[in-house]
């Protein structure tokens, strides 16, 4: 079979809330912060580490001695940022350096708010400039800015004492997903109504949806195959759970459905009938969408539902468990 | 030889290139390439006692994304498999160590990755320290940047020195067929390109390129059937810094320097470096303590093709094969995994 199309591709967003619990030298670090106040932990060398450490990087000793730096410091290095990255501390162009704050023998990693780049330059001292509301994090420090050019800072909210516990970082990364040739052609196919599988060429099962490999003998599936929208539930479990995003009151069936003339089987609703009544072996048959709601993905059959014929036997499907 | 030694017998990469098609569970791209690296010695997937993969999730946007690739192995019946979530160099350490159990007699180690699914830059701010540095998603040039600046500021290199590394791997990169970045360009013209992150010009960044790699180990009486000159692992150690960037020397390189000690680098005659920006090359050489007579990353290197996760693994199968050209009697290579070289595997090897 040769591919003539260009494979499907489409955006992906991936996000997560990140929440993490920061331990006793982490959360007074983080603590401070929301004071307005940015502290160091004293290593055992007595060196002070900006952000805090739980650990000595030399010794490995536990620490746990907070010192309070300043919130002006020097800055050892700098490179810059012409175009800013989604996420990053400032909108427009800006430097971001190591800075060592007034008391504090490493360095802390930050954005300096200097407009071009011949402002920046190693050496130069910079002042934090606070974030309107602090939470607690590293971004209660908004930025840093050429002392020259720092603002007078505000005082601390008056509710800043309780200790800071934990932390939440939002990630959000986007990506551009592409399906593979094989299994592009399988989505095309859905779009059509019609179920796409392809047989391996060295051992002759048939996947649906078509692999790019297949997983006995690792070579492209070829020959396309098209299935019937009937087969059997090879195994299933009732969902008596609710949870985020569900679409269907609890309790409901999903199945692991087998189309007649398949050599495996994916996963899908079973609805039509009690949940208690599915079992293994029992014959199903697809319930598509009416045709104008069809599109690449196989939500075009809304559910499978029990055609009322005979039962699989046990042995006809036993090698697809 | 003792028994227990193990030899690198064979190598196939994938064309370094900006955007593959593909999926980024790396099935079209790596069924090619354990074909190749098959090819010739009589060896089926089926013979591969133990196979060891390095990819990352982050790259590909999903979870487990490692999974999906077995199928290029033909993974049923059950095989004896593992993965790192870091470049497969690792993934050959772990190999190694697996072949000198005498548990298995060959291991086929193999990374990949789609860099282009998403954005590079800000996917790499995940390797950061989760608390107080990748909540503002520093990007991986501007971290290396910084790292630039400290060796510029404190005389350790020029930016013209390193315009001259750019200029030696594209140069180099001509005769690599598989290579993303190549060609003669002088160094003056290089210093007169624009800055992308001051201090980094584009030719001082790896590019950005989708890929895939894989090499084949072996014990020593398999290595010897499988190749006439096989390359001997004589050395292999790799180190960690801190994960605070600011608390470390990003001047220098001390987990390459103890690695490198520890491999006995001395006498290398071809190094594989693996220094995604041009002023780590000349970090690395120092670190390493590599002279003038040693020959550096005759492939191209890093900065003329990058896929994550195999672009490591792609240094030792390239130094291997200037042993078994018979090119070179010891070679070294190099992998870093991590920002600003905070990670490092040094794999000397011996004809």
């Amino acid at each position: 079979m040769t591919e003539t199309s260009e494979p499907l591709s489409a955006p992906l967003e991936v996000g997560f809330d990140y929440t993490r619990s920061l331990g006793s030298v982490l959360g007074r670090f983080a603590t401070a912060l929301r004071q307005r106040r940015i502290t160091g932990v004293r290593g055992s060398d007595g060196r002070v580490h900006v952000p805090a450490v739980e650990y000595d990087p030399l010794t490995f000793e536990p620490l746990d001695e907070l010192v309070d730096v300043g919130s002006d410091g020097t800055v050892l290095s700098w490179s810059w940022t012409p175009q800013p990255l989604e996420g990053q501390p400032l909108r427009h162009a800006f430097g971001w350096a190591l800075i060592r704050l007034d008391g504090a023998d490493t360095a802390l990693l930050h954005a300096v708010d200097a407009g071009t780049p011949d402002r920046m330059r190693t050496g130069m001292r910079v002042r934090a400039r606070w974030a309107a509301e602090p939470v607690g994090g590293i971004r209660d420090i908004a930025c840093f800015d050429p002392v020259e050019d720092a603002a007078q800072q505000a005082p601390a909210p008056a509710d800043s004492d309780e200790p800071v516990t934990k932390l939440t970082t939002p990630i959000h990364l986007h990506y551009r997903h592409s399906a593979s040739p094989e299994e592009s052609r399988y989505l095309r196919g859905l779009a059509e109504g019609r179920l796409l599988g392809q047989r391996c060429p060295a051992c002759g099962k048939v996947y649906i949806p078509p692999r790019g490999a297949c997983p006995t003998d690792g070579v492209p599936t070829e020959e396309e195959v098209e299935l019937p929208d009937t087969g059997i539930v090879t195994t299933f479990c009732i969902v008596n759970v609710p949870f985020l995003g569900q679409r269907i009151q609890p309790p409901y069936v999903a199945a692991y459905v087998l189309l007649d003339g398949a050599d495996i089987a994916f996963l899908h609703l079973v609805l039509g009938c009690a949940a208690e009544d599915v079992r293994m072996g029992m014959r199903v048959r697809a319930e598509w969408k009416p045709r104008a709601e069809w599109d690449t993905t196989l939500q075009n059959i809304d559910h499978f539902t029990p055609s009322g014929e005979p039962d699989a036997p046990y042995k006809s499907y036993a090698h697809h468990l | 030889m003792t028994e227990s030694d193990v030899a690198v017998v064979g190598f196939a990469q994938a064309p370094n290139v900006r955007a593959t098609h593909g999926t980024t569970n790396g099935v079209e791209m790596l069924v090619p390439v354990f074909d190749e690296l098959l090819d010739g010695t009589g060896l089926s997937k089926k013979d591969i006692g133990f196979w060891c993969s390095g990819s990352s999730d982050y790259l590909a946007g999903r979870a487990f994304s490692f999974i999906a690739a077995i199928d290029a192995i033909g993974a049923f019946p059950p095989i004896n498999e593992s993965h790192v979530e870091m470049d497969a160099a690792w993934a050959l350490f772990e190999a190694w160590v697996k072949i000198r159990t005498g548990e298995v007699d060959t291991a086929l180690v193999y990374g990949f990755g789609k860099s282009s699914a998403g954005d590079l830059r800000r996917t790499l701010a995940m390797q950061l320290d989760p608390y107080f540095v990748a909540p503002l998603w520093p990007d991986s040039v501007a971290v290396a940047g910084l790292q630039a600046r400290l060796g510029l500021d404190s005389g350790l290199f020029s930016e013209q020195q390193m315009a001259q590394v750019a200029a030696r791997s594209r140069a180099d990169a001509q005769r690599n067929p598989n290579a993303q970045v190549s060609g003669e360009v002088q160094v003056s013209d290089l210093l007169e390109r624009p800055y992308v992150a001051d201090p980094l010009r584009a030719h001082d960044c790896a590019p950005i390129t989708d890929g895939a790699s894989a090499v084949l180990l072996a014990s020593a009486d398999r290595a010897r059937e499988l190749r006439a000159r096989p390359a001997w692992i004589t050395g292999l150690e790799h180190r960690v810094e801190s994960a605070q960037l600011g608390g470390r020397d990003l001047t220098a390189s001390p987990s390459t320097s103890d690695a490198a000690s520890a491999a006995d680098a001395t006498g290398v005659e071809v190094a594989e470096l693996h220094a995604p920006f041009s002023h780590q090359e000349i970090l690395l050489r120092t670190a390493i303590g590599l002279g003038e007579s040693t020959r550096i990353n005759p492939s191209g290197g890093a900065l003329c093709g990058n896929p994550m996760f195999a672009a490591g693994l792609s240094r030792i199968g390239e130094a291997a094969s200037r042993v078994w050209s018979g090119e070179a009697g010891k070679v070294l290579a190099h992998a870093t995994s991590g920002p600003a070289l905070q990670q490092n595997l040094v794999c000397v090897m011996e004809g």
